[in-house]
C-alpha cells in the first residue's frame, strides 16, 4: 500500500508494478496484462503505450515516441496517454519509479 | 442483430477457480461451497490437479484462483502454486489466512504465487469470529495479513457484507487500511446454497444499501490511489441482473475438489445438469463441447424478454442459479432484472428482510436443519 495517490506528469517515470505482467499470449495472439483482481485486454493503442513503459522513459518521452510513430502532435498524445497513464496507476498496474519529476 | 447463431464460436476461457478442497476452519453462513461438501477422501489428487493446470494453461486460462474451503489446509499448495507458475498462469491464492505461517508463506512466494486475497469477516474482533464460527479468527487474520505485506506479495482484503456488519463499513475499510492492503473487496452476499439459508439473517434493507453504496462511493474517491475498491453489489435491490461469470461458458471455469467441472462454483445447485469430470475428460473438450457448458451458453437457449433484450450480449441473461434459486426453473429470466415476470419474487424476498433473524445456519460437513420458512422452492 502506498501512503497518498502517485500523479502522473510529464516527468514521471513509470514501470509496471512487481506484481503485474504484460505478456504476450501465445493462445489469443494477443498482448494482455494479469495483476491483482485485474485482466487487461488493451487494444492495440494501448499496447503500443505500454510497449513503451521500461522504468527508464518519462511519460513526455513516451508520448515523444507515439508522436513520431504515429504522426500525430505530441499535445494530441498527451491527451489520450497521460489519463490512460494515470488510470494504470491508480489501479496499481504501473508504479512510480521514482525517477525525475515526482 | 436478429436469431442468434445455432453455434457458438467459443472463445478461450480467461480464469481457473481451483477449488482444492471443501474442508476450512470456518464455518462462514454465507459460503459459496455447495451445501452436499466434498470430503478429503474424494478429493483430486497432486498429479492430476498438475494435469488440470497445464491443460488449462494450453486452452488460454491466464489467471488461476487458488481457494477451497481452505487451500492452505492442502500440504501441496506451494508445489501447485508452482506448478501453475511455470506454465504461465497467474496464481492468486484465497484464503482465510488459517493455517498461513512464515514457512509457508515464503515456499508460496518462491513458487511464484502473484497475489493474496484475505478474508475478512468483520472490522469487531468478536463479531468477526460469530461469523466465521471460530474463536480467535480475527487475530490469526491480522498476523497473516502481515506475513503477506512482509513477503513483498500484494494483498486484498475481502469483506462479504450484509445486514450484521455494513453498520461498520467504515471501520472495515480503516482495518484493511492498516492491514496494509492495496485493495478491498467488499461483496455484497450473493443468495445461493449457505446464503440462501440464512437469507433472513443477512438481508440488508434498502436503506442500509442505500446508504453503503454512497459510502463506499465516497471512500473510493478519497482514496484513489492508495486503496482500490471493487465493491459487488446485491442482486436482490438490482434493476438489472449481473452478467454472471460474463456469460455461461464464456470466460471462466471452475474445478471443484472432485474434480467436477462447472461454469461457476454454484452450478451443481442446478438440476438435469451432469456436469462433466477431469478424471473422464480433458479441460479442452470439456470447454469447447460438453453438453453442460453448451446448454446456457450464448443467447440461443434464452427466453423472452431476454431474447430479444438489447442487453443480452452485455448481461447474457443474468444467473442461471438465482433464476433457478427463485424460480425453480433454471432457464427463466433472471429475477434480478425489472423485465423478468418474476421479478416481483425479490419485493417478497426483501419483505422478509424487515423481519429481522439474527441466528445463522453454519457451514457444515452435515446437512444444516431445514431451511427457514419462506424460502423458496427449489
Amino acid at each position: 500500500m502506498s501512503a497518498a495517490r502517485s500523479r502522473v506528469a510529464g516527468g514521471t517515470v513509470l514501470r509496471f508494478a512487481p506484481h503485474a505482467r504484460f505478456r504476450f499470449d501465445a493462445v489469443r495472439q494477443a498482448w494482455v496484462v494479469l495483476a491483482p483482481e485485474r485482466l487487461l485486454l488493451p487494444d492495440e493503442q494501448a499496447v503500443a503505450v505500454l510497449r513503451l513503459v521500461d522504468g527508464a522513459r518519462d511519460a513526455d518521452a513516451i508520448v515523444d515516441a507515439l508522436s513520431r510513430e504515429y504522426e500525430a502532435p505530441p499535445a494530441a498524445i498527451a491527451a489520450d496517454v497521460l489519463p490512460m497513464l494515470q488510470d494504470l496507476v491508480d489501479k496499481k498496474v504501473l508504479v512510480d519509479s521514482g525517477g525525475p519529476g515526482i | 442483430m436478429s436469431a442468434a447463431p445455432a453455434t457458438v464460436a467459443v472463445e478461450p476461457p480467461l480464469a481457473l477457480l481451483a477449488e482444492l478442497t471443501h474442508r476450512c476452519p470456518l464455518r462462514c453462513p454465507y459460503c459459496s461451497n455447495p451445501l452436499a461438501l466434498e470430503r478429503a477422501s474424494a478429493e483430486l489428487d497432486t498429479a492430476t490437479w498438475q494435469r488440470v493446470l497445464r491443460e488449462a494453461a494450453a486452452l488460454g486460462v491466464l489467471q488461476v484462483h487458488f481457494s477451497g474451503g481452505e487451500p492452505l489446509v492442502r500440504r501441496d499448495l506451494a508445489s501447485l502454486v508452482g506448478h501453475a507458475a511455470e506454465a504461465g498462469l497467474y496464481g492468486n491464492l484465497i484464503t482465510s489466512g488459517i493455517g498461513l505461517d512464515a514457512d509457508r508463506i515464503t515456499a508460496l512466494a518462491a513458487a511464484g504465487l502473484e497475489h493474496v486475497q484475505l478474508s475478512l469477516q468483520d472490522s469487531d474482533p468478536d463479531q468477526g469470529d460469530r461469523v466465521a464460527g471460530l474463536a480467535g479468527a480475527q487475530a490469526h487474520k491480522r498476523r497473516a495479513a502481515d506475513l503477506v505485506r512482509k513477503a513483498g506479495l500484494p494483498l486484498t482484503v475481502n469483506t462479504v457484507v450484509h445486514r450484521q456488519n455494513l453498520e461498520r463499513l467504515g471501520a472495515i475499510v480503516a482495518l484493511a487500511l492498516t492491514l496494509g492492503a492495496d485493495r478491498l473487496e467488499i461483496a455484497h452476499v450473493q443468495y445461493y446454497g449457505w446464503a440462501l439459508r440464512n437469507r433472513r439473517a443477512l438481508l440488508p434493507s434498502r436503506a442500509q444499501l442505500d446508504r453503503a453504496t454512497a459510502f463506499v462511493e465516497a471512500e473510493r474517491a478519497r482514496l484513489k490511489g492508495v486503496l482500490a475498491i471493487d465493491y459487488v453489489v446485491p442482486d436482490y435491490y438490482a434493476r438489472r441482473p449481473k452478467a454472471c461469470m460474463g456469460g455461461w461458458g464464456r470466460r471462466f471455469l471452475n474445478v471443484t475438489p472432485a474434480g467436477k467441472v462447472l461454469p461457476c462454483h454454484a452450478a451443481e445447485t442446478l438440476p438435469g445438469l451432469r456436469f462433466p469430470n477431469v478424471l473422464e475428460a480433458s479441460l479442452a473438450w470439456i470447454w469447447q463441447a460438453d453438453p453442460a457448458f453448451e446448454r446456457f451458453r450464448g443467447t440461443a437457449w434464452m427466453p423472452e424478454p431476454c431474447r430479444s433484450c438489447e442487453r443480452r450480449e452485455i448481461d447474457w441473461g443474468g444467473c442461471r442459479c438465482q433464476a433457478f434459486a427463485l424460480t425453480g426453473d433454471a432457464a427463466r429470466t433472471d429475477p434480478a432484472c425489472a423485465l423478468a415476470p418474476d421479478h416481483g419474487l425479490l419485493a417478497l424476498a426483501r419483505g422478509e428482510a424487515a423481519e429481522a433473524a439474527r441466528d445463522f445456519f453454519y457451514r457444515g460437513f452435515t446437512v444444516a436443519p431445514a431451511a427457514p420458512a419462506g424460502e423458496p422452492g427449489g
